[in-house]
C-alpha cells in the first residue's frame, strides 16, 4: 500500500463523536511540525450515530496516494460498540496496534478483536472527558492516545502545537482551551499500552 | 506561506485574494464551503465583493451572468445537480464571451443520489464552450483558481473558466499547501477592463439578444476560434504563473512517460494514486508512464498523440460513464487524437471510480498488468470496461 516513511491511521467513530474533527485537527498539527500530511474523512449521508471513518497520512515526503487506507499502522475506535459491528482490525497492520475507547484493560479486549494478536491498547476517555471537560467528547483523549502511542509527534511539541491550534480554533470561547490541554496531558498519562 | 488546507478552504481562500466584484452563491455538497468560507471574508469585511445569496444555481450563474455582462468580475462554486441545473446558462455565459470563473467541486449525478465524486457533472458540460481545467490535489485547484482569470479575461479568448477538483478526496481533505502572498496574486491577476460592457455611456451594449441566421454561425465560429486560442494562452499564463510559484504546469502532466511502453490517461486526484503505483512498478522493472489530463476544454489532442507516439499499450481510465455504448468521453478525445499517428498504440477504456468507488494502487497494477498481457499477445480483449464494481454473487 504505502511506503513504510507513511505512517496511516484510520479512526472509527460514529457521528457526532468528533471523529473528523480529530483526524483534521492531527494533520493540522502534524503539518505545523514540517510534516506532510493528509486528514479526511469517509463521506456518505451523514446522520447521528452512524458509524463513520476517518484517515490520516503522516510523512516526510508528500504522499500522492489518495484512495482510503486498507492497511493501516494504527486503528482508533472511538466509539467501543462498533466492536460488534465493524471489522476494526482489518488490514491493520502486523507490527502495529488499536486504541479502543473503553474502561476495560487491553487484556479483555482481545476476545472482541476477531482474533487480532498484535497490540492493544486502551483508554477510558469518556471518563477523562466527563471528569475534566464536563461532558463526553471522546475525541480528544483519543487523539492524545494515538500521539502517544505512535510517537508519530513528540508529545512535547504537539501540545504546544496543538495549543496554537486550539487559539485559533476556539479564539471565540477561549475559556475551552484550558480544559482540552488538561484532558490531553491526562489522557497521555492514562493510556494502557497492552 | 506553507499551511495545511482542505480544498475548499485552497479555493474559498483564492477567492478572497483575488477580491472578486462579485459571488453568486447558492450550496450544494461538496462544493458548499466554498461560498461559506467565503462569506465569512464577507463578513469579517476582508473583502468588499458583492456576495449575491439566490435560490437556486440558475440564478447564481445568472448573477454573474449579468455582472459580468456590467464589466464586473464574478465567480461562483457548484456541484453536480447544481451545475445541471445551470446548463442553460453556462452556454449563454460563454456564447456571451463573458469570462467568469466557476470552481466545480465535481460529485456524481443523480440518480440514484449520491453525494460523492465522479466526473459526470462537468463531463455533461463539457460541450457548453467553457475552458475546464482540472486539479489533482488542493495546490493545483488552489492555483488552477489563481489561472483562470488571466487566462479567460485574455481580450483573445473571452471565456469562461470551470476549475474542477475532485469532491471529498480533494474538497474535503486536508493537506500542506503554498499559498502565495496577496500581493503576488493581486499583480498577477490585474484590473479587470474589459472594453465593452452593458453600461459603457460612451457605447452601450446590448448584451445576449436575439441572433439570427445570418449571424449565429459566425458568432459560433469565433467562439470556436477562442477555444482553440486558448491552448496557447494557457501556457503563456502557467508561464507567468511558474515565475510567481516555482510550479510549473502544461496542457497535461507526463508522469515517467520519457521511455514508457504501457501507459495511462486519466484525470485528477487518481493520478496521485497512479503515481505511486508507476513507482512501484518501476522498480520491478516495468516501463509504466501517465499522462494526467489538466486541461479538458481545450483539448490538448495533438499534444497528447506525441506524447502517446511511442507507446505500446494504452489504458485510458474514465470517471464518468457517458453511456454512449462506445466508451468514455477521455476515451473518445483520446482515441480521436491518436487516429492521426501513423502508428498508434493500442487503445483500451476502463470506466471506473463511479460515485466516489475507491480507487486503490493495486487497481492501478492491475490495470497494467491487463496492458502488459496486450503488449505480450497482442490480443487486446475487451475495449470498453468497467473497473471496481462487484459482481451478483458479491453482492448476495
Amino acid at each position: 500500500m504505502a511506503t513504510k516513511d507513511v505512517v496511516e491511521i484510520r479512526w472509527h467513530g460514529r457521528g457526532g463523536q468528533g471523529a473528523k474533527m480529530a483526524c483534521l485537527l492531527l494533520a493540522d498539527v502534524a503539518g505545523l511540525e514540517g510534516k506532510f500530511v493528509q486528514g479526511f474523512p469517509e463521506y456518505g449521508p451523514e446522520r447521528m450515530g452512524a458509524p463513520i471513518t476517518a484517515y490520516n497520512r503522516i510523512s516526510e515526503k508528500r504522499c500522492t496516494i489518495h484512495s482510503n487506507i486498507y492497511n493501516p499502522d494504527y486503528v482508533v475506535v472511538i466509539d467501543e460498540s462498533l466492536l460488534d459491528s465493524v471489522d476494526v482490525t482489518g488490514g491493520l497492520k502486523e507490527g502495529g496496534a488499536i486504541i479502543i475507547n473503553t474502561p476495560s484493560s487491553p487484556q479483555e479486549m482481545y476476545p472482541r478483536l476477531r482474533g487480532w494478536t498484535g497490540k492493544v491498547c486502551t483508554i477510558d476517555a469518556r471518563r477523562i472527558s466527563e471528569e475534566i471537560l464536563g461532558r463526553n467528547f471522546p475525541n480528544t483523549p483519543m487523539l492524545a492516545a494515538v500521539v502517544k502511542v505512535s510517537g508519530v509527534l513528540e508529545t512535547e511539541s504537539f501540545l504546544a502545537d496543538i495549543e496554537e491550534s486550539f487559539k485559533h480554533k476556539f479564539a471565540a470561547k477561549p475559556q475551552v482551551i484550558e480544559g482540552n490541554m488538561a484532558t490531553l496531558k491526562k489522557s497521555m498519562e492514562e493510556v494502557q499500552v497492552g | 506561506m506553507s499551511s495545511c488546507l482542505s480544498g475548499n478552504e485552497a479555493v474559498a481562500y483564492a477567492i478572497k485574494q483575488i477580491n472578486p466584484d462579485v459571488m453568486g452563491a447558492f450550496p450544494i455538497t461538496p462544493s458548499t464551503e466554498i461560498p461559506e468560507y467565503f462569506a465569512d471574508y464577507v463578513a469579517s469585511g476582508e473583502v468588499n465583493t458583492e456576495y449575491v445569496t439566490v435560490e437556486s444555481e440558475h440564478s447564481s450563474m445568472s448573477v454573474c451572468i449579468a455582472a459580468q455582462a456590467a464589466g464586473a468580475r464574478s465567480v461562483s462554486a457548484t456541484s453536480s445537480c447544481g451545475l445541471a441545473l445551470m446548463y442553460e446558462l453556462l452556454y449563454i455565459a460563454a456564447s456571451c464571451r463573458l469570462p467568469i470563473t466557476l470552481a466545480c467541486v465535481n460529485r456524481t449525478l443523480s440518480g440514484p443520489i449520491n453525494i460523492n465524486n465522479d466526473y459526470s457533472d462537468s463531463m455533461g458540460a463539457r460541450d457548453t464552450g467553457w475552458i475546464q481545467i482540472y486539479a489533482e490535489n488542493n495546490q493545483e485547484a488552489y492555483d488552477n483558481f489563481l489561472m483562470a482569470m488571466p487566462i479567460g479575461e485574455s481580450p483573445g479568448i473571452r471565456l469562461p473558466v470551470m476549475t474542477c477538483m475532485d469532491g471529498f478526496i480533494t474538497s474535503h481533505a486536508i493537506e500542506n499547501i503554498e499559498l502565495l502572498e496577496t500581493d503576488a496574486v493581486r499583480r498577477f491577476i490585474g484590473d479587470y477592463n474589459p472594453e465593452n460592457f452593458l453600461l459603457k455611456k460612451e457605447n452601450p451594449l446590448a448584451v445576449g439578444p436575439y441572433d439570427v441566421s445570418a449571424y449565429y454561425m459566425e458568432h459560433k465560429v469565433q467562439e470556436a476560434e477562442a477555444m482553440k486560442a486558448a491552448k496557447a494562452r494557457i501556457l503563456e499564463v502557467a508561464a507567468e504563473f511558474e515565475k510567481i510559484s516555482g510550479r510549473y504546469y502544461g496542457l497535461f502532466e507526463e508522469y515517467r512517460m520519457e521511455d514508457a511502453e504501457l501507459a495511462l490517461v486519466l484525470i485528477g486526484s487518481s493520478a496521485g494514486t497512479a503515481k505511486a503505483a508507476i513507482d512501484r512498478l518501476r522498480e520491478e522493472g516495468v516501463k509504466a508512464g501517465l499522462v494526467k489530463i489538466r486541461v479538458f476544454r481545450p483539448f490538448p489532442g495533438e499534444e497528447l498523440a506525441r506524447a502517446l507516439a511511442n507507446t505500446r499499450v494504452v489504458a485510458v481510465m474514465d470517471k464518468s460513464e457517458g453511456f454512449s455504448a462506445n466508451g468514455g468521453p477521455l476515451f473518445a478525445e483520446t482515441r480521436s487524437a491518436l487516429y492521426d499517428l501513423k502508428e498508434r498504440p493500442y487503445l483500451i477504456d476502463i470506466v471506473y471510480g463511479l460515485g466516489g468507488r475507491d480507487l486503490k494502487t493495486e487497481d492501478i497494477e492491475k490495470v497494467f498488468s491487463r496492458l502488459a498481457d496486450i503488449a505480450l499477445t497482442g490480443e487486446i480483449g475487451p475495449i470498453y470496461t468497467h473497473m471496481g464494481q462487484r459482481s451478483k454473487e458479491e453482492i448476495e
